[in-house]
């Protein structure tokens, strides 16, 4: 009985310490684990030029268009709050449409981010297109247009 | 078929990707059963050799009178 | 003393009776949710025909969940009960639970790839379900990593005991944090954000590989059983 209460003890005591460990370096770590940010978070204080940060936010409607340099396009990200120009030369993912969430990696320099690479977020809604199509036109649509509201 | 097999464009992407996933489990599934087997045939043999069941059973009630960690065999 | 002889026996036998009915039953809902999820389900209307990989990404990412929780809950009652199928289970488990988290992490770069327009990123979802891989990798090796059987089998269970912390890490990852990844979309609290015509597929396939996990770990577990038997035997033969 003494060797079971003991090892259910320690068994315990194990984890409890284990959690602690693992909240102390989440707690370090947690700029780490941001994975981007949003329009207004680096309205509210601009990082240098010289630093890499992510931008994540909603592709504004009606954005996007080239900047006539080569393949080079540019257009508006926004979170509802504030939004930022992002000028990206490359290839676009095929996720990447107008209204959908983007996250795109590079530096803001003149109040333009310069982006080298740029990701589609999706959304969690699943759905065929025609479901798409009749939401829209009941005016139930609710999915992933956050920014048109 | 030929546009079953296209996947709208995506064939490169969903098709290795069930490729992966049914390898994995056929690999495993296969895997488990020769194991299974194996040990099966391995048991046979032993018993034909003349350590029969009634060995067998003797043995079980030794190893479970030894202490805590008999398992240990 | 006698429990612990009368367990294995009983397992024996109680698995011996379903696991032609579970396999057939893995069988079964396999290829039906194979036929609805490349065959008998719309394209997704963003991400097109892609949404299919979804049919095997999400079952083998919640498997590789469900089986790392049932694994550190037998090697808890390994540790404080001395259940001895609870190691058996536990031992027979992992490997498949790696391959599940395998099979998750390769699925969601196929996806990744042309949908996000990247492999791989390092966003908190991604990187919990890897620590879960070396997890299971690390319980793999740990239990094998000893002369003595009942203390690599104490090693591993500590081990996977301690990585329980990722599992509600992984599962909650989407909303602690900004990921690339996208939250979760059938269990979730307004309801699932997925259309029936996909939903039906998805569980399927969810069901076909629970049942598939249920098989597969019964072989290997009566293998194990049947190895120990041999070891035993084998040993009585020098003596004698």
């Amino acid at each position: 009985m003494k060797a079971k209460r003991k090892r259910l003890l320690f068994a315990l005591g194990g984890i409890g310490l284990l959690s602690l460990a693992v909240a102390l370096v989440l707690s370090a770590f947690e700029e780490n684990l941001v994975f981007f940010f949003s329009p207004s978070e680096i309205a509210a204080k601009a990082p240098p030029a010289s630093q890499r940060i992510r931008l994540g936010g909603l592709v504004e409607e009606g954005s996007v268009q080239p900047t006539g340099e080569g393949l080079s396009v540019q257009f508006r990200v926004t979170d509802g709050a504030s939004s930022l120009a992002v000028r990206f030369a490359g290839a676009l993912p095929d996720l990447f449409r107008e209204g959908q969430g983007v996250v795109a990696e590079g530096r803001v320099e003149n109040g333009v981010f310069i982006a080298s690479e740029v990701l589609a977020k999706h959304d969690e809604n699943y759905m065929p297109a025609e479901v798409a199509e009749a939401l829209k036109r009941s005016g139930n649509w609710q999915g992933g247009q956050g920014a048109e509201k | 078929m030929d546009h079953f097999l296209d996947m709208g464009g995506y064939a490169y992407f969903v098709w290795p990707a069930y490729g992966v996933v049914a390898l994995l489990l056929l690999v495993f599934a296969v895997q488990a059963w020769h194991e299974l087997r194996r040990q099966q045939a391995e048991l046979t043999a032993l018993e034909r050799l003349g350590l029969g069941r009634r060995r067998d059973r003797q043995a079980d009630r030794q190893d479970g009178s030894g202490g805590h960690d008999e398992s240990e065999a | 003393m006698f429990h612990r002889f009368a367990n294995p026996a009983r397992f024996m036998a109680v698995a011996a009776m379903i696991l032609p009915w579970m396999t057939a039953l893995a069988a079964g809902l396999l290829l039906v949710g194979l036929y609805f999820a490349l065959l008998a389900s719309p394209a997704d209307y963003q991400q097109g025909e892609t949404v299919r990989i979804m049919y095997v990404h999400v079952p083998a990412a919640w498997m590789a969940l469900f089986v790392y929780v049932a694994m550190a809950a037998a090697s808890a009652s390994f540790l404080i009960w001395r259940h001895p199928l609870a190691d058996i289970f536990a031992q027979a488990a992992a490997p498949l639970g790696a391959a599940f988290t395998a099979a998750a992490l390769i699925t969601g770069s196929l996806w990744g790839k042309p949908m996000w327009g990247t492999w791989w990123v390092w966003d908190a979802r991604l990187t919990s379900m890897l620590i879960l891989l070396f997890l299971y990798l690390g319980y793999i090796a740990l239990s094998q990593a000893f002369d003595n059987r009942e203390r690599g089998a104490r090693a591993a269970a500590v081990l996977a005991l301690v990585g329980m912390i990722n599992v509600p890490i992984i599962k909650f990852s989407v909303d602690w944090w900004n990921t690339l990844h996208q939250p979760a979309s059938v269990i979730k609290m307004s309801g699932p954000a997925i259309d029936p015509s996909m939903l039906l597929p998805l569980l399927l396939m969810a069901a076909g590989m629970k049942a598939y996990f249920l098989v597969v770990v019964i072989l290997r577990m009566r293998a194990r059983l049947l190895s120990r038997r041999v070891q035993v035997l084998k040993l009585l033969a020098a003596e004698t």
